[in-house]
């Protein structure tokens, strides 16, 4: 054929790059031209905004109390929670036996024992909350106790801490959020251990020791600006008792009941100015733990009962209130996935339907090609349209929400990265229906395989059907996974809580889970081009 | 090529429905005539669906998808001694209808789309003018098919349970007697999961009729199956229960609910009533854009 002759315009390059580019080009005008996917886009984007923001003026932290703790103090609506150094909310309640430390020093001490009591294992949790029930030997998992120094006995106020713990060893713990571990093994009158808490400027050290005479240096922790004089001594905490909820998923909560801890201390020895030479014993915050508490002391002999917990606030849990997370706010990517899903899977099966692909293939031999321009093509769209959503939905949500509720605070690498990561989320989304649309070449088919593989996991976990186990590897490999992304609040291992989807939780990390997502995408696109190059179309 | 050959079965089928059926508007408006119609409209669709091997394909999996996820969810669950289990066994082994009910809405989807995608809706409204007959019978068609289909996948599920849960802890000394159908709300269980997989068929059935386009009628019939279950929770205590005595996959699955009745949004039958609302609008705004509409 010499169409040359006949046809005016330069010929259309049809190699390199150039080639693809116009691929892509027809692509996208075939994209564009059809009204019902623009306003299909355009919708999808609006309902995936307006559920955000139904959340966040419905959203179950809104005025209404949902019947939990009262809130303890400050505003007039929402829970108002202990807020530590590093502006996240924290609990902040224990027995403190205290005397003031002014300078730099130190403070030694060897723990013989740790024991504690917990409430009963079966039998419902008592219908009178105020009625203690009968309570049995036992600790929980982070009944911990030891040395602390604290800028001040105010609840939130800065401290490192050194402690032992009832199945975690030595722990090192400094300003709520971080946990460095020393010696393993619990503690014991035929194993004893030592601490050592020393403070140096801003700069406080913790030691353990399982003789008293070789040390380790478990690690440090840096308190900026800590006040000349600190209050320092014993402590202890006890966090509350989960009995069902670790083993069934989501809704129902199990009993959560406070318990209590008892350590032994002896061989206390202090270096530095500590002026007031007596011990005094204080509970801090009484109202996070079960307000059992005190200290005996006889000779060089402390015992120290105490209860509650020194730790970051996890959202999701009852801390006097229901707390927003940001990723509430997304909830409305679902709405907003289904919508993509539907116009990725028709991008590709509208042209099996009206036999335009035999059009297109004939054009662009290339078969492979095809596919990626209209992967790229729906893929940058998706992306566009999700940004837009999700940048309304989370903006635009948490200012609605602050003015009624307590926003669970992230940093503004973490809401760059839920925005991002939710657009990138509904683009490779789509780029997988467009691959199975291509292999099954039936829409149907295609929109509900990915639906219902992204979306049930996220059901069944939410709907507490399933134990927590079992939904964790759900959320690994399914591509539900990719939800990771939108995890606003990060998970401590050092607090025992339920990490579960429905208090916006996920087994992976952000990014592993968004890769699981790729990897089905990936895995669905090798076979669609596969099969579109062997097959007639 | 079955399904072409499929195809022409149901065409030649239909010629001669539509002939009869001219004899038969001929022979007088009797009430025999329209009775006589409605029953050439059923034989004509059930030959549609019983030719071509989609649909069997896709009752099969609502069978196996069914029964393999109440297993996998019974298997999953295990109630160590010591511990009280707050688990409806009934419900826990009936978990596999949340996935059966979204190749329920495909089959029910695709027996109206695919007729739009390959024009044979045409030749189907051509042969029988009375176009709320015709989706009728495909209803009537559809809802047999799926109440056979729910049936066996709702005794397997409950039979799996059955021999599955009392080893792994749920013991009648525990207070979960072995399930059992002759157990009342055990039966309203299951028997109710059946009916709820048919009236989820009707309404995906009634809104792919309003709709024609089968990918924007499947993610339509999804967004109202998933998108509930998913924001009420996060919804303030008040709307949450309007959400699901409204939703229809939260409404209509009460119904499997065996214990804890009284923290329920809506009771279990009214809970499958408004579904049964849900499919009767679906189904009734099918019926007006079929009419009104042209093919």
């Amino acid at each position: 054929m010499t169409t040359q002759a006949t046809m005016p315009h330069p010929p259309a390059p049809q190699s390199g790059r150039d080639g693809f580019a116009q691929l892509v080009r027809a692509e996208w005008t075939k994209l564009r031209t059809v009204r019902g996917w623009v306003i299909g886009l355009v919708v999808t984007a609006l309902v995936m905004a307006g559920l955000g923001l139904l959340t966040a003026v419905g959203g179950s932290s809104s005025c209404q109390s949902s019947g939990g703790g009262p809130a303890r103090s400050g505003r007039a609506c929402g829970p108002t929670l202990t807020v530590g150094p590093g502006g996240e909310p924290v609990t902040d309640s224990f027995y403190f036996v205290r005397q003031p430390l002014t300078g730099n020093g130190s403070l030694t001490v060897r723990v013989t024992s740790l024991t504690g009591r917990i409430p009963p294992a079966n039998g419902n949790p008592p219908l009178n909350p105020n009625v203690s029930p009968d309570t049995r030997p036992g600790l929980v998992s982070w009944a911990k106790s030891g040395l602390i120094l604290k800028e001040s006995t105010r609840p939130g106020s800065a401290y490192a801490a050194i402690m032992v713990t009832a199945d975690h060893g030595v722990r090192l713990q400094g300003n709520y959020t971080s946990d460095t571990a020393g010696q393993p093994g619990a503690v014991s009158a035929a194993s004893p251990r030592w601490l050592r808490l020393t403070r140096s400027g801003d700069m406080i050290t913790g030691y353990d020791s399982v003789d008293g005479t070789h040390w380790t240096q478990v690690g440090t922790v840096q308190l900026a600006g800590l006040s000349p004089t600190v209050q320092a001594g014993l402590f202890t905490a006890s966090p509350a008792y989960q009995s069902i909820s670790s083993n069934f998923g989501g809704g129902t909560s199990g009993s959560i009941l406070p318990s209590q801890a008892t350590a032994v201390f002896d061989h206390v020895s202090r270096s530095g100015r500590w002026p007031a030479r007596t011990w005094s014993g204080d509970y801090i915050d009484a109202a996070g733990g079960s307000g059992v508490g005190g200290y005996h002391q006889a000779g060089g002999r402390f015992s120290v009962t105490g209860s509650g917990d020194i730790a970051p606030v996890i959202a999701g849990s009852d801390a006097g209130g229901p707390i927003l997370t940001l990723s509430n706010l997304l909830v409305g990517t679902f709405a907003g996935l289904i919508g993509v899903l539907v116009i990725a899977a028709m991008f590709i099966t509208a042209e099996y339907r009206r036999g335009l692909i035999r059009t297109t293939l004939a054009a662009n031999p290339r078969r492979g090609r095809v596919l990626a321009a209209k992967a790229l093509v729906i893929g940058s769209v998706t992306f566009v349209v999700g940004l837009i959503a999700a940048t309304a939905a989370v903006t635009l949500g948490a200012q609605i929400a602050r003015h009624k509720a307590y926003v669970f605070p992230a940093t503004w690498t973490t809401e760059l990265r839920m925005v991002v990561g939710t657009a990138a989320l509904l683009a490779v989304a789509a780029v997988l229906a467009l691959a199975l649309g291509a292999v099954l070449r039936r829409s149907v088919a295609a929109v509900t395989i990915v639906v219902v593989a992204i979306v049930l996991p996220y059901i069944l976990s939410v709907a507490s059907v399933l134990p927590v186990g079992v939904l964790d590897w759900l959320l690994r490999i399914t591509p539900a996974a990719a939800f990771a992304i939108q995890q606003a609040a990060p998970q401590y291992p050092q607090v025992t809580a339920l990490y579960s989807p429905g208090t916006g939780y996920f087994p992976l990390a952000p990014w592993a889970g968004f890769a699981v997502l790729c990897a089905w995408a990936a895995l669905a696109s090798g076979l669609a081009v596969v099969l579109i190059r062997r097959r007639d179309a | 090529m079955s399904a072409l050959k499929g195809r022409g079965t149901g065409l030649t089928q239909e010629r001669g429905t539509s002939d009869e059926g001219r004899r038969c508007a001929e022979a007088g408006r009797g009430r025999w005539a329209g009775l006589r119609r409605g029953k050439e409209t059923l034989h004509a669709e059930w030959t549609k669906l019983r030719t071509v091997t989609g649909p069997a394909w896709l009752l099969i999996a609502t069978v196996a998808a069914t029964v393999a996820i109440s297993a996998a969810a019974s298997a999953a669950v295990r109630c160590p001694s010591g511990i009280a289990c707050p688990v409806d066994t009934a419900k826990l082994s009936l978990t596999g209808i949340q996935f059966g009910q979204a190749v329920v809405a495909i089959l029910a989807v695709l027996v109206i789309s695919g007729e739009y995608s390959t024009g044979m809706i045409r030749t189907t409204l051509t042969a029988m003018p009375h176009r709320v007959t015709v989706l009728g019978a495909k209803a009537a068609i559809l809802s047999g098919l799926v109440l056979a289909a729910g049936g066996l996948a709702v005794l397997g599920s409950v039979l799996t349970g059955r021999f599955i849960l009392p080893g792994h802890g749920f013991t009648a000394a525990r207070g979960f007697p072995p399930l059992s159908l002759a157990d009342g709300p055990v039966l309203r269980a299951a028997a109710g999961s059946v009916l709820y997989l048919a009236l989820i068929a009707l309404l995906s059935l009634g809104i792919a009729t309003a709709v024609r386009e089968p990918a924007v009628a499947i993610g339509i019939v999804l967004s109202l199956l998933y998108l509930a279950p998913i924001i009420a929770p996060l919804l303030n205590q008040h709307w949450e229960r309007h959400v699901e005595q409204i939703a229809p996959t939260t409404a209509g699955l009460t119904i499997q609910a065996t214990s804890g009745l009284r923290s329920l949004a809506i009771s279990p039958w009214g809970g499958l009533g408004v579904l049964a609302a849900w499919a009767a609008a679906a189904l009734l705004a099918g019926g007006l854009a079929l009419r009104l509409r042209d093919a």
